[in-house]
Order: C-alpha cells, then structure tokens, then sequence
C-alpha cells in the first residue's frame, strides 16, 4: 500500500493531529460557543483526512470525511455543539488509530459512531432545518425517548418565572441534551427585556408522563409539548405551529447574515448557569459569539522545526556524556602536563563539551503540555462517570521536563489525578452541604524551582484525615500502635505498600496498588513526593522531579577515602564542622546555622567507613523545599560536570544512592540521593531508616 | 535453569573458572568479556553478595561475589584473578553483570549427556542456586544458575 517510511511519517503527524482534536473537543465541551474551537477541530479533521486519503488509507478518509461534515455543519453554525456530540466525536476520534493499524471493527462500533454523528448533522436537515436553529439530539441507539419543548409565554419572566428552576426539575426526571434555542431572540435594541424569547428542547425518559410534565409548569405560564416514540430516521421535526415556524425562518436569515448565525447555547455540557436563561443574557452571548467570530481563526505561526527519532537523540546523548567523562579525563592529563599548548587546547575542548551538553538537553526537553491533552480527557471522563463536577485548571504547562521523565511521569500522575477525584473530592450534595461551590477545583500545575520542577496536584476536597490514615495503618500492621508520628509521617503512609484508606474499593482505585509504585516510579526518577493536607479543605501532592536525568553539576566529596557526588544544585552551602564536634556524641547532633538549628548526619557512621576523621571535616548544607541538613564529609574536592549512570537493579535497596558516575581517572563515584538523606537526617524517611538514623547520630 | 533445559541440546560452550577451590562453569553465551582487576567503588550498605561497581568502558557494571551465593570459602586473590562481565537477564530484562574469579581456565565444549543433577544429599551448596554439575578433568565442575541467584538478589534489594 504505502512504503512503510511514509506511512511512519504519517503516524507520527497523526499523533500529534490526533492530540490536537482531542484538546479542541475537550476545550470546545466546556465552551460550545467558541466558534475559534470550532473551527480547529475542522481544520485537524480536514489534515487527517487530507493526509490519510494521500498516504492511501481509504477508509480512514471515508470515515473522516462523514466525522468533518458534521463538524462543517457545526461550523455553519447548522448544529448546535452540545454533549453529546463531543462524547460522539471523541468516541469517533478513538476510532481513528485502529482505522490507520487495519484493525477490525466486528462490532459495528465504527458504524453506530457514524450513524450518531449522521443524525446530529441531519437533524437540521428537515425542512424547518435549513433555518440555523438549536436542534435536539438524540442517541440512535436508544428508541422512544419523548422530546419535550417549552417557551415561556408573555410576561411570565416578568412575573418572576424562573426557567432555570424549570430546568432543574426537569433535569430530576431526567432531561438530557437540554438545547435552547435562542433563533427567536430579536437583535438587542428590539429586545423586550421581561419576555422569554427562548425556546428549550430536551429529551425526557420514556417513562415520564404528561400528568408529571403538567406539573412542572404548573406555577408557570409556559407553552410546552410532548412528542412520543419518534419514528426511527425521521429526524427531529418539531411543529412548532406556523407563525413560529415562519417566524424563526426570518430571524435566521438575518441572523446569518450577522456573521455569526444564530447560535444555540447547548445547556447538557455545563452548569445551568452557562444557558442563556434570560433574554438579556442571550444577547450577551450573541455578542461574545460575534466578538469571537470576527476576531476569526487565530494565526497559527507554523515554527520551523525538525522531527528526530528518539533513539537518535538518546545516542547523541550518549556521546555527550562520553565526551564529558573523556574531556574530564583530558583536563586532567593537560594539567598535569603543564604544556601551555595543550592546556589551552583542553580549555576549549571544555568549553565546546559545555556547549554541546547544554544544546542537547536542550533539545531533550519536552514541555508538559504534551502529557496534559489525554489528563484533560481523563478528568472530564471520571467527572462524568463519578457524577462530580470538577472543574480542572492547568497552570504551566509549557514547563519543561527532560523527555524521559516526561515519559515516566505520565502513570504516577494520572494515579494521584484518579485519587484527587476518586477519594479527594467529595459528591456535589456533599460540597452543598459543607458550604463549598458544588463544582470541584483540581489544579495541575508545574513550575521550575533551581534545577527541580514542582509538579502539583491540588484539589479543593474532603481532604485526608490523619487519623483515619493512622487506624488504618496500624490495622494493616503497617505501623505499632504506639508508634509516635509527625502529621508528615502520617501522610506519607499511604506510600507503603498495601496501604489504602477507601472503605470501599471502587472501579477506579482503593485496591492498595498504586500509591506506593507512584513513589517507587517518582523516586526511580531521582525525585520525591510530598503531601500536604488539610481536612475538609483540600489535599495537595507535590512531585519533586530533577531537571534532567543526564548530566548534571556535581560537587565531588571525599569520605574514608571514598568519593561521592552531591547534585550542586541542593547545596546550599559547605560549612567547617566544629572541632568539639568532630565525633558522634550521645546528645542530638545539631549544627547552629545563623540561629537555625540544622540536623546532620555523619557519612562515615551512616556507610561504615574504617578509621577515625581527620582533624578538619567539612559539613555539607542540602536542602529540598524548607528541610535541610548536613552532610559530613572528610574533604570537598570540587564541583564536576556528572554524567548520571542508572545504578543496577541489584542495588536497588540501596536507598541512600541514587546513581553512579565515573570520574576522569575512570573511577566509578556514587551520586547520593540528598532527598533520601535529608529524610534520614530529619527523622521523616521510612520508618525502618529513621530509627537507624536516629541511633547513628546519637551513638 | 533447570538441566532438563540445558540437555535439550547435545552439547554446550562453557567458560571454566576457578572461585577459591572449586571450579565453575559458566555458559559461554552468557559472556562478553574477560578483564583484568580494576579499581573497584564499594556500594554502601549493599551487602556481601553485590559489594561494589565498576567502570566497564563507560558502563557502571555491578562486581559480585558467587562465593557468598554458593557458600564458597574465600582465597587469597592473586595475580590470575580476573574479572567475567555477563550479560544476565534481570527482571526480564538483560542487564550486565560483573562476577570476580580467582582465575580463569579454558572455553570447552561439553557433552550434556555428562552433566547431572546435584545429588540430593551431601550437597553443601544450595541448591536452588546450582543447575548441576559434571566431572571434569581435576574434579566436579559446578554449573551455577545465575539467572536465579541474580534474580533471587534483586527481589532483596527490592523488598529492602
């Protein structure tokens, strides 16, 4: 069919293709109006299509091509965007990778999808239809839903109706793809601001009753109608008796000759408030609508740029960090030559290898953004299916992160997102209850603090209760009963294994998997993980991530003999060890530093190194966030360019190191891992290490 | 490894050596190269078995010690030690490992016809760790399962 470089081409332009029209559906859910949004996801459907029909993928085209005139129609201002129709186009645009791979669809999947997206473009095609007016939806699949529509009569906003309320009880018995139709809507100086010129359109549930109908609009002058088992195919005409017919007609030619066309607000994809409920607010809408329209498709400055196959980039890297090991090497050799012409030959070498590392991990970073399309997806779904609001706020997502840590991160944050919503936020009755807006808040956002990124999730729910996680703990045996823990400590036990506070385990999490291979994954990154709660109010996980996993500036000690790496950028400064300190004491080891009581642990104790201290030890400050402590070292031999080697799996107990790196003289020198340290040294590390801790600095 | 595995061909390439007075053999697709002594970095708090690292061209390759799996005792090194770097799978996965020998002998080719299961009494070594041995010129020559001593090591380290 197609030469298998082409077709890879076509993959990877698809990807990117297909993350774009994810966002734009997603984005276009919670602003059906925004007709910028629109006009995107017909621009990505038309590439697809375009490009799948070039690279010979017929049937792809073919089932682009019914997807992108239903959006042509969206576009025409023709169909209204409403919820269902992004469920369906996002069902639809998951069709697409297994049209491209040839996978089959026994099922007739891909069928219904186009039959569902056949009737939303086809439901304004009806004669009534050629008038751009909001138009009901419905799900083919399901038969004999009754369609209900209502408009408020004379001067009954006037007389304090509500249509909101109406709404609300309809949506109790069931509405759904609540539609309103503002085509009556008069421009703004013919508006009569006390009289309803909107029209509603839902679906009720089959069971649902005339006599329950009557009763809704009982306290309100509203003419409304009942229309039953809808004939299969026949669409969605409404009668909506003559003059109205007519007169929507009329109000639509001028309306499209507005530019904008007469917009439909579709009420099923947000809160009530997003509907244009009064007259006034319609026109407001209309305006936004216009505004937005006029402004026209944002200019998408196409930036001239390479793709590169990952494994090219990771070789290249590779031969970086070689060149670095060798370039040391070099400067060394220089050095101790004492030849003027080598030496300066050696400088440059060093500074060409500098260049070189920076622009290739440069060239690694890939902003957050890439991870953040299918977390949008992922929210709006279990908010849907959990039937709690949450409203998700990115914040920085065009921090970037080496691309493998990108890569890795992608599971641990979906899991903590899952919690947020899962066990974090309450149901929109609770939220009522506690006085907070029924609408959750889940914040994703990263920014970069020295050489770490700050990744955070924070949600605006229950909270987690140290108390519960405490009983829960000591009913698993995870800790004694009398175990004396800090509020940290206690939060931090839902990393252990085994562990998990859900009374009930739900379809999404509260199996006890998970929490600790989200630590496990975070810290195999040279990173850490933190939580902050407070009860009632809201929980905030926090990933400590490094800036790079390959090279990084190293400040080189020296313990028993033995060298080590500390990553430079958690030192903060390298103090003298006072001489009445020189040796372990029974009494806390604390340092004075400018009237700050900083704890330090002693390498030589705590890796068991023969022989006694020099006369002079140095003590290394680090710190993460607010917690610091000293290290104690025998002597600094100076800072390193460290290219980071991944220790083997064999010494993966080894918690204290977090890597390797070889030194000019071809020596191997361990990188400590400061996160695990300074959790040594403030008593905050697993439970097992602190006690030993504890005993080493006090012995 | 069980032998029943090993025999499904006739004959099979090890690599001799020696780890203090007891001879081992290692199968030769396992191997990639051969070094003298290097300077080695002690890991610490790593344990007995997996003490220290070190630079095998750029790679950082961990050194273990057989003897502590295999309850060998332990011998004065000299001048014919050598240092075996495998390719291992670990976890699935392959991964280079480095092991110390007091020395090493020949590459052979061996019958599998000749090598048997360890005898289920008077065995001092553990035999979950040894897929059997065969008799060769000075004596009894062991056939390590190295896949299950490594493994048995990471799910440790792991766990610790």
């Amino acid at each position: 069919m197609v030469d298998d470089e082409l077709a890879g081409v076509f993959r990877e332009e698809l990807r990117d293709l297909l993350d774009s029209l994810e966002r734009g559906l997603l984005d276009l859910k919670a602003a059906p109006q925004d007709m910028g949004l629109v006009n995107q996801v017909f621009r990505d459907l038309h590439t697809v299509k375009g490009s799948g029909a070039m690279f010979g993928f017929v049937e792809l085209a073919a089932f682009i091509h019914r997807f992108e005139t239903l959006f042509d129609r969206v576009r025409g201002g023709e169909v209204p965007v409403s919820a269902e129709l992004i469920r369906l186009a996002l069902a639809a645009r998951d069709e697409i990778p297994g049209l491209v791979d040839g996978v089959a669809d026994p099922e007739g999947r891909r069928d219904a999808i186009l039959a569902g997206l056949g009737a939303l473009a086809e439901g304004t095609a009806e004669p009534a239809a050629a008038v751009p007016v909001a138009t009901p939806l419905v799900t083919p699949l399901v038969t004999g839903p009754a369609l209900l529509e209502f408009r408020l009569l004379g001067e009954a906003l006037g007389l304090g109706a509500r249509p909101e309320v109406v709404l609300a009880e309809l949506r109790a018995m069931g509405a759904e793809g609540i539609v309103a139709d503002l085509a009556d809507v008069p421009p703004l100086d013919l508006l009569e601001p006390d009289q309803c010129h909107i029209v509603w359109r839902m679906r009720l549930p089959a069971a649902v009753t005339e006599a329950q109908v009557e009763d809704v609009f009982l306290f309100t002058d509203a003419e409304w109608k009942l229309v039953r088992a809808l004939p299969e195919g026949e669409g969605f005409a409404f009668e909506l008796g003559e003059g109205a017919g007519e007169e929507a007609g009329e109000e639509a030619g001028a309306g499209a000759g507005a530019g904008g066309g007469a917009v439909a607000a579709p009420a099923g994809a947000g809160p009530l408030a997003q509907v244009a409920a009064t007259p006034v607010q319609a026109a407001s809408v209309l305006q936004a609508v216009a505004s937005a329209v006029a402004e026209g498709p944002a200019v998408v400055a196409a930036a001239a740029t390479i793709r590169v196959p990952a494994e090219r980039l990771d070789a290249l890297m590779d031969a970086v960090g070689e060149l670095v090991i060798v370039e040391a090497r070099l400067t060394e050799l220089a050095r101790q030559s004492r030849d003027p012409a080598l030496m300066s030959t050696a400088e440059q070498i060093t500074r060409l290898a500098a260049g070189l590392r920076d622009a290739t991990m440069t060239m690694r970073m890939v902003p957050m953004r890439s991870l953040v399309g299918r977390f949008r997806r992922l929210i709006s779904g279990l908010s849907d299916n959990l039937g709690k609001p949450v409203s998700f706020n990115v914040q920085g997502e065009d921090t970037e992160l080496d691309k493998t840590v990108i890569e890795k991160l992608a599971d641990p944050l979906v899991h903590v997102l899952r919690n947020a919503i899962d066990h974090g936020m309450e149901t929109a009755e609770e939220r009522q209850s506690s006085g907070k807006p029924q609408t959750g808040m889940i914040e994703l956002s990263a920014e970069h603090a020295g050489a770490e990124v700050l990744i955070r999730v924070r949600d605006d729910g229950r909270g987690m209760d140290p108390a519960r996680i405490r009983a829960k703990a000591v009913a698993q045996g995870i800790i004694a009963p009398d175990a004396v823990l800090t509020e940290a400590q206690v939060f931090a036990l839902v990393f252990e294994p085994g562990f998990s506070t859900a009374t009930e385990v739900t379809e999404l999490s509260g199996r006890g998997v998970g929490m600790d291979v989200v630590r496990r994954t975070i810290e195999s990154l040279r990173g850490a993980i933190e939580i902050e709660s407070t009860l009632g109010s809201g929980t905030s996980v926090t990933l400590r991530l490094p800036l790079t996993l390959a090279i990084i500036e190293g400040l080189l000690v020296e313990v028993a003999g033995e060298k080590y790496t500390l990553p430079m950028a958690m030192v903060q400064e390298i103090v003298a060890l006072p001489p009445d300190r020189a040796l372990p004491k029974r009494t806390g080891d604390f340092l004075d530093i400018r009237g700050r009581f900083v704890p330090f642990l002693r390498l030589r104790g705590l890796f068991d190194c023969a022989g006694e201290p020099g006369a002079e030890q140095n003590v290394v400050i680090v710190a993460t966030g607010e917690n610091r402590v000293g290290i104690v070292v025998d002597r600094i031999v100076g800072t390193n360019q460290t290219v980071i080697k991944q220790m083997s799996k064999l010494h993966a107990g080894v918690r204290a190191v977090s890597g390797a790196t070889i030194l000019g003289d071809g020596s191997v020198a361990l990188i400590l891992d400061v996160g695990h340290l300074i959790g040594l040294g403030r008593g905050t590390g697993p439970a097992g290490f602190a006690g030993m801790a504890f005993a080493e600095v006090a012995a | 490894m069980k032998l029943a595995v090993l025999q499904q061909k006739e004959q099979v390439t090890l690599v001799t050596l020696a780890l203090g007075s007891q001879t081992l053999a290692i199968s030769a697709d396992l191997l990639r190269e051969i070094l003298d002594p290097l300077p080695v970095t002690r890991v610490p708090g790593a344990g007995a078995f997996v003490p220290h690292v070190v630079n095998v061209r750029g790679s950082v390759v961990p050194l273990a010690n057989l003897k502590i799996a295999l309850g060998i005792p332990d011998a004065e090194a000299d001048e014919r030690s050598r240092i075996l770097v495998l390719e291992i799978p670990l976890d699935g996965e392959p991964a280079l490992v480095a092991i110390q020998a007091d020395a090493v002998y020949e590459v052979a080719t061996i019958e599998t016809g000749a090598m048997e299961r360890l005898p289920d009494t008077a065995s001092i070594w553990p035999p979950e760790y040894l897929i059997g041995l065969y008799k060769g010129a000075d004596g009894f020559v062991l056939l390590p399962d190295l896949p299950a001593i490594f493994s048995a090591q990471t799910a440790q380290a792991a766990a610790a």
